[in-house]
């Protein structure tokens, strides 16, 4: 492999990329969000979680005013224990992407393994495999998730609740996700797995293992990536939802559903800072994650070509 | 075709058995429920007696039976936390999810059907092009977002419609409905319109999708050559032919719009099925959580059930294919 950034700039990829506005517009607000959540610690001019830097005094500033007692002024102001919003952002967001990101890796994971299973040994694990696909693919991801996250939580001691809550959320929305995966990787594989490629390397003597992990995989990754990319939207989005309905990230580690429920309270009594900017932030992070998958899916679509 | 209908009568009665299971496993692995029911100052007498009253003393394959006879019956035992019988519960609340989710479901075939015709018909006018945008951001933004934003406008800057609650409401004869006042009828607005918009959207674009494939066929342009006016072309010959595919989504929505209800009850302080489901994830109230899931999938195996086989008996084409195989 001989990889240089020249040839890559030229790329078919990277020319399709340098057409779309709407590519380049959603991948950069994606990088700074992703960047702003990474370096938060660096970034946040507050730490929120920390009740010692918390003055209560400070609360309800309105953004980018100076607040009536202390004078301190907060750039997208300040909830009702003071917390300065624009650092709970950053904070909330890094919850949220890590909890996006993890449950996509797993979903991906799980979804993988059992799609090259099921499309490469076929027989009865395969058929098992793609009944349980097919049932699961009847109802909803979020109610799916909903019941994962309800069982498991019982599971939990209830003195674990709160610090396992994360953890839970990534297995709940990771399981609800595979079966994108599964379908799709099956349905390659099955393809390649009648190629000459695949009969050569079986051929050779090559184990199963090896030929699904290093000549087939290599082959199915295009579609998974797209799904993955499609799925990072849904998962944020689904974490938002969960935590907004209070069955996901608990209130000491606050994502930015947890932001949004918590403003939820503030609406009626107008301040209307505390609900807006998670929201926005929210939009601005699915959207932007969404559209990229969408180019994403147009550019690898031989279909397209 | 009745080889076809037997079939998958019966696939969807495994998959049934198979969420039974998984509700059963719930109950009986799940947590003790008598740690949430009692509080930090119990005694390991008030542990056994409650274990005995709610029947956990049992051995395994006595609970399991028990568990099946109850469902079957529409009986799912004691709530942990209401201390009253789950049916009973869930049979109060089901007519708010319903009249909810009823209003959505008409609202997003109206709108979505009504808005894709029309979005394919101008496809270059600047009224259907506004229409597909905003369209995308209803599919991006999330329900409870919608939701906030429609309680913000209408009910904290305008005041025009409540925010929370269902209103009034009146007793039918077991059946609590909101139809009939007028608090009832505006607490309805809201609500349905965050429900239905994502699905609105949905079959809207569906709708134009399949309608524009439609019109670039042949048959279209052989009718337009004959002279016939552009409503009996665009209605008569092109709508009837998009409508097989969209009704099998359409169907299959209506499912989720049920599922979804869940957000939005809970936006809305909706007193139905879906806050209750939602306020038992989180005390973990293992009964109404079961009862639940077996509601919601004997709905969502019977909607999907019904679709397949509506599905060959609307279209000829299909049903005269199957029965020279099968026959």
């Amino acid at each position: 492999m001989n990889f240089s950034f020249s040839r890559a700039w030229k790329s078919d990829f990277m020319w399709s990329f340098r057409k779309s506005p709407v590519a380049i517009i959603s991948f950069f607000v994606a990088l700074l969000l992703i960047l702003s959540a990474v370096f938060a610690p660096l970034i946040a001019p507050h730490t929120p979680f920390d009740p010692g830097s918390l003055n209560l005094m400070n609360g309800f500033s309105k953004p980018g005013e100076p607040n009536a007692f202390t004078g301190e002024s907060f750039l997208l102001g300040t909830d009702d224990q003071g917390r300065d919003v624009f650092s709970t952002i950053l904070y909330g967001m890094r919850i949220s992407l890590f909890v996006g990101f993890s449950a996509v890796t797993f979903a991906m994971i799980l979804g993988v393994s059992l799609g090259l299973i099921a499309g490469y040994a076929g027989g009865w694990v395969g058929t098992i495999i793609m009944r349980v696909a097919d049932v699961q693919l009847t109802f909803p991801g979020i109610l799916v998730a909903m019941l994962i996250f309800g069982i498991a939580k019982g599971f939990t001691p209830i003195h674990l609740r709160d610090q396992m809550a994360i953890w839970v959320l990534i297995l709940a929305i990771g399981l609800s996700e595979w079966v994108q995966f599964a379908r799709v990787v099956r349905g390659a594989t099955m393809v390649e797995k009648g190629k000459e490629y695949v009969q050569a390397a079986q051929l050779s003597g090559r184990k199963s293992m090896a030929i699904m992990l290093r000549h087939i995989l290599p082959n199915v990754m295009g579609p998974v990536l797209v799904i993955a990319t499609i799925s990072l939207a849904l998962a944020i989005i689904a974490e938002a939802t969960l935590s907004f309905l209070g069955v996901g990230a608990p209130p000491t580690q606050p994502s930015l559903g947890t932001l949004i429920r918590i403003g939820q309270g503030f609406l009626f009594s107008g301040e209307w800072w505390i609900i807006l900017f998670p929201s926005v932030t929210l939009l601005a992070l699915a959207l932007s994650v969404n559209l990229l998958g969408d180019w994403l899916r147009d550019v690898l679509n031989p279909r397209l070509r | 075709m009745l080889a076809f209908s037997i079939r998958r009568t019966f696939q969807s009665l495994i998959v049934l058995l198979v969420v039974g299971l998984v509700a059963f496993s719930m109950f009986r692995f799940v947590g003790d429920p008598v740690d949430n029911m009692l509080g930090q100052e119990r005694t390991d007498a008030d542990v056994a007696r409650l274990h005995q009253i709610l029947g956990l003393d049992q051995p395994f394959p006595v609970q399991y039976m028990k568990f099946l006879q109850g469902a079957a019956q529409g009986n799912f035992g004691v709530s942990y936390r209401q201390g009253r019988p789950v049916g009973e519960i869930i049979s109060e609340r089901l007519p708010a999810t319903l009249e909810l989710a009823a209003v959505s479901a008409f609202l997003a075939i109206v709108f979505g059907f009504g808005l894709g015709v029309f979005t394919a018909i101008r496809r270059d006018g600047w009224a259907a092009n506004t229409i597909m945008t905003l369209s995308l951001l209803g599919v991006s933004l999330p329900t409870f977002l919608i939701g906030i934003l429609l309680i913000y406008l209408f009910s904290v800057e305008l005041g025009w419609l409540p925010s929370f609650g269902r209103g009034d409401t009146v007793l039918l004869g077991g059946w609590r409905t909101g139809f009939l006042t007028e608090s009832g009828l505006k607490a309805i607005i809201l609500p349905s319109i965050t429900l239905g918009l994502y699905q609105m959207t949905l079959i809207m674009r569906l709708v134009r999708s399949e309608m524009l494939e439609v019109l670039r066929q042949d048959y279209i342009r052989f009718a337009r050559a004959r002279g016939l006016s552009d409503r009996i072309v665009n209605f008569r010959h092109a709508l009837k032919n998009t409508l097989i595919p969209v009704i099998t989504v359409t169907g299959l929505q209506l499912g989720s719009i049920i599922a979804f209800a869940i957000i939005t009850e809970t936006v809305f302080q909706w007193p139905g099925v879906g806050l209750l489901f939602i306020n038992s994830i989180q005390f973990v109230d293992i009964p109404i959580m079961a009862a639940y899931l077996m509601l919601i999938s004997v709905m969502f195996v019977g909607i999907n059930l019904i679709v397949d086989l509506l599905y060959f008996s609307i279209d000829p084409r299909l049903n005269v294919g199957k029965s020279g195989v099968s026959g």
